[in-house]
């Protein structure tokens, strides 16, 4: 650290260590400042600086004949976004599912956690947490494809459904949905279980002692509590959909998505630029929506 | 709370069809590794134990997977680290920008993993000019898995009694050995949940993975794509999904255990 | 002063010719072609599609790297690619001595300066590859040699024998009679598949005097793209790898599409599907090795590219894959059967295919009171078309 004079506070000071130890004591600030160092450095030079430097991209363009990068700065990558009919027609067809895909997570996560937290013992919890989080190590590709032989004409789907009258939803749209909504549950599931470990058990108590029946006390008392940690699990949903570009690719039949068209330009096409100029929806769709649940408190529950 | 039995049966009923759900998939994975048609067709025409062979005599994929574990447990450390300090500070501090600060730790996970690997990958290849490396994987795992930590350590402190904190420093002990004897107990599941989410984000990743993966790094995602596109080797990868989940058990188990012997 | 100003210049000229200097050390090979071979680098850097370079470590069995390896002292690192674009995106970070790409992603690499010409002198095996794979668009421009040929195939018309009837032998099967197969039909999910629509468009739309389906202006561009959206209409899904072509026509969720000539073969016995290359001839792939024009091991590079064109490692690598091997003395190495049924050095049926070329500004055909569309154009259109 710095000088010896300053540790003259500390009267027991005899290793460095113990001086350094009592010199950051008594300066909160330089305490505070040595801790966030590291963490900021890396979080804004990693990442911030990267992600200001792909929106800068957005406004350069490319040399058609070699596909280089050129640095001529123009609005004709964004302008597009708006004006052809291509983007916002994905745009909307990916926020869709997006939607969709969380609300029905939130949807099947909510009776689990609740499950788990409040009516299961200690045993059983402790199965259904760890069965919660078993299917993550399952590879992604792995399950996508599972989801393709249970979707398919001939799959485990067909087979249940049929004695109903009913179909596969095949390679569609709904598929990819259902597949996506598979992927991301346990994602869902954690932060709502956490968040229901919080809400203390004599409240609840409470709210019945007053007469509230069970789901009156899950909606009054219950969900109220834990909406930040639904929309943190909201967050993770939507915005894992809202990205993805592979589950689509092998359940979605013949559509694409935001993330399709954002790997095409950057894979396919090799327009930096225009792949850039598209990242830009799903950032401004992930920052308004991190604006309006920011007073929640959600973002600290992820 | 009295939950009346209906509501508890309802529920019950509810969480063991959808858990049913979640599991049906992974059965036809682990039927499907003993299926003897390359193709996986359905119902499988037959039984072999080829695949589970195959499997364990592929070099490629011992190599993958011991990349995928080494990249994890790399973004896991680092990962640990800053996202310890940074819920440290933001825990025991107010200052100017705190917000912010939340607000950039969670942007790796809230924006769409293509978005940041696209971001990523043009940083390190034009803006500083590096070769994409496993160093790279490393960085962008990191960033991402930051978060996990960060948000577990965090809810912790925020519950865990800061008098004790207090009393260390009254009784003399330095802000370090007050660390090591009093905070870091305190917040040792959290860590444990913090940095096993922090290895499993990392290990199945691969978005961010194919942006900024250099040209000899193959992890066992990676491999695993690679794979689908080789003739007649797709059932070889439900071997690996079959038994990464069941070797995942493991470490669950006592994780599990741990946090909630901790938590009591 | 003076002697100053003298002084400052003197330097702003030394470090002036120290930075071209650096500059054209970097890129001097571009363009340029190696006399002779030196010693070998002891290392190789590969990029391929998957199946290209096997060392053994995804099969044991597999394996036509390690053979190499001991034979030049060439370590081989190998790194596949998903799709000639992404090869592209890879190639350029320079992390790659050499790469076998497809043809529409050659002229782009060769355009790009990213390869260098190749002396085939310094390639015995090149002159034992049939002669209706060298010199041609794909992989020679302006009479320099930039590839060696890995292997080709066509994109054959796979169909569902039970639900097809009668037997198609046009491609009209997924284009104007796409509508009897509704949301069964598949197509490979490239903008490079914008060529089979012209293909077709070159047989039964003459008016539109398309003369090489990679060689399209605005006009026969649009003709195409429109073909294609009346197709997306009955597409159930577009493939782009294997396992997703094979599983959707033994599901039957596919009954009639592309495909290539291995998949056929993977499918399985009770699968009722034929695969022909029907009346209009078919769009195909010819692949080439080609070398990094800032290789670190070119010598190594030189080794590879030999190598891989001799008889026992191009049967070897070739049948793996499933195509048609480049060349005829491959056939005794290859199993029996395999050479007839890729149809290899069959020059009629060769003939039929139209290979990958990277559609460019610069028409393909020789016309030039027109523009072309470029690829960049051709992704838009299959982006659109895709919707």
């Amino acid at each position: 650290m710095t000088s010896n004079s300053s540790v003259a506070g500390a009267a027991i000071a005899v290793t460095p260590a113990r001086r350094v130890s009592s010199y950051l004591y008594n300066h909160a600030k330089l305490r505070l400042r040595l801790l966030i160092a590291a963490p900021v450095f890396w979080l804004g030079l990693v990442y911030i600086a990267s992600l200001l430097m792909l929106l800068i991209t957005a406004f350069w363009s490319i040399d058609e004949f070699t596909g280089n990068t050129k640095v001529i700065w123009n609005f004709d990558n964004v302008t597009s976004l708006f004006t052809d009919a291509l983007y916002s027609t994905v745009t909307l067809r990916t926020i869709g599912i997006a939607l969709g895909v969380t609300v029905v997570d939130i949807l099947l996560a909510l009776p689990i956690a609740f499950f788990m937290s409040k009516v299961a013992g200690p045993k059983v919890r402790n199965i259904l947490a760890i069965s919660v989080l078993l299917p993550l190590w399952a590879s992604y590709l792995v399950k996508a494809y599972a989801w393709r032989s249970v979707l398919s004409n001939k799959g485990v789907l067909q087979w249940i459904l049929e004695p109903l009258g009913l179909n596969t939803p095949g390679y569609s749209l709904f598929g990819a949905a259902i597949t996506l909504g598979y992927m991301w549950l346990p994602y869902v599931i954690l932060p709502i279980f956490g968040g229901l470990e919080k809400v203390p058990g004599n409240l609840l108590e409470a709210s019945s002692d007053l007469g509230a029946k069970t789901f009156t006390t899950i909606r009054r008392v219950i969900l109220p509590i834990i909406l930040p940690s639904i929309i943190a699990g909201s967050i993770f949903a939507f915005s894992l959909t809202l990205g993805d570009y592979i589950t689509i690719n092998i359940v979605g039949g013949a559509n694409q998505m935001l993330g399709n068209l954002i790997y095409t330009n950057v894979g396919t096409a090799n327009n930096l630029p225009m792949a850039a100029a598209l990242a830009l929806i799903p950032i401004a769709i992930m920052f308004v929506y991190l604006g309006s649940v920011r007073r929640t408190g959600a973002l600290n529950n992820l | 709370m009295r939950i009346s039995r209906s509501a508890a049966l309802v529920l019950g009923v509810i969480s063991s069809a959808v858990m049913a759900a979640v599991y049906l998939p992974l059965v036809i994975v682990l039927i499907n590794s003993f299926n003897n048609s390359m193709n996986m067709d359905w119902p499988p025409p037959g039984f072999t134990l080829d695949w589970w062979v195959k499997a364990f005599g592929s070099g490629g994929l011992m190599a993958a997977l011991g990349t995928s574990v080494l990249i994890a447990i790399c973004a896991s450390v680092v990962a640990l680290i800053l996202g310890t300090l940074l819920a440290l500070a933001l825990s025991r501090y107010k200052f100017f920008g705190q917000e912010s600060i939340g607000l950039m730790v969670i942007l790796p996970i809230a924006l769409p993993g293509i978005v940041t690997g696209l971001a990523l990958n043009n940083a390190f290849r034009t803006v500083l000019g590096m070769q994409l490396s496993m160093a790279t994987v490393i960085i962008a795992h990191a960033t991402f898995c930051i978060v996990t930590v960060y948000n577990n350590v965090l809810a912790r402190l925020s519950r865990a009694n800061r008098n004790l904190e207090d009393a260390s420093a009254d009784l003399g002990a330095g802000v370090f050995t007050t660390f090591r004897l009093i905070t870091l107990p305190q917040i040792g599941s959290a860590l444990v949940a913090g940095g096993l989410l922090a290895f499993a984000l990392s290990f199945d990743e691969i978005i961010v993975t194919t942006f900024t993966a250099g040209s000899g790094v193959e992890t066992l995602p990676i491999w695993i794509l690679n794979n689908m596109f080789r003739p007649g080797k797709a059932p070889v990868v439900d071997v690996v999904a079959v038994t990464t989940v069941l070797i995942s058990v493991v470490p669950l188990y006592f994780a599990q255990r741990f946090t909630r012997e901790t938590a009591k | 002063m003076k002697l100053k100003k003298v002084k400052a210049l003197a330097v702003v000229a030394a470090l002036s010719i120290a930075l071209t200097g650096c500059a054209a050390g970097a890129s001097n090979t571009a363009g340029t072609m190696l006399d002779k071979l030196g010693a070998n680098e002891k290392s190789l850097t590969l990029l391929g599609w998957p199946g290209y370079a096997e060392d053994g470590s995804n099969d044991p069995k597999v394996d036509w790297v390690t053979p190499f390896e001991k034979e030049t002292g060439c370590q081989v690192t190998f790194k596949p690619y998903g799709t000639s674009d992404e090869a592209l995106s890879l190639f350029k970070t320079g992390q790659y001595d050499a790469i076998a790409a497809s043809g529409d992603a050659t002229l782009r690499l060769i355009a790009g300066g990213s390869v260098q010409p190749l002396n085939t002198k310094l390639i015995p095996s090149y002159t034992g590859v049939y002669s209706f794979l060298k010199n041609r668009n794909w992989n020679t421009v302006d009479g320099k040699t930039y590839g060696v040929p890995h292997g080709y195939g066509a994109n054959l018309l796979m169909y569902n024998t039970k639900v097809v009837t009668p037997a198609p032998t046009s491609w009209s099967v997924v284009f104007d009679g796409a509508s009897k197969y509704k949301g069964k039909v598949t197509a490979y999910d490239s903008p490079i598949y914008i060529a089979d629509a012209a293909l077709y468009l070159m047989k039964h739309q003459p008016a539109l005097g398309i003369k090489n389906p990679y060689a399209l202006d605005d006009k026969q561009l649009a003709a195409a793209v429109t073909l294609l959206k009346a197709q997306r209409a009955n597409v159930g899904e577009y493939w782009s790898d294997y396992l997703k072509s094979i599983q959707s026509f033994e599901t039957g969720n596919s009954v009639v599409g592309t495909t290539w000539q291995v998949i056929k073969n993977s499918m399985s016995a009770k699968a009722t599907v034929d695969a022909i290359l029907p009346t209009e001839g078919a769009t195909g792939w010819s692949d080439s090795w080609m070398i990094a024009s800032n290789a670190k091991h070119v010598n190594c590079a030189y080794q590879w590219l030999s190598y891989i064109d001799t008889p026992k490692a191009n049967a070897a690598a070739t049948e793996y894959f499933g195509e048609a091997p480049v060349t005829s003395d491959a056939c005794q190495y290859a199993s029996a059967g395999f050479c007839d049924t890729y149809h290899a050095g069959d020059a009629n049926y060769a003939a039929q295919i139209w290979y990958w070329t990277t559609p460019i500004s610069k028409c393909l055909d020789g016309r030039t009171d027109v523009k072309c569309t470029d690829y960049s154009a051709w992704t838009k259109a299959w982006q659109d078309i895709k919707g």
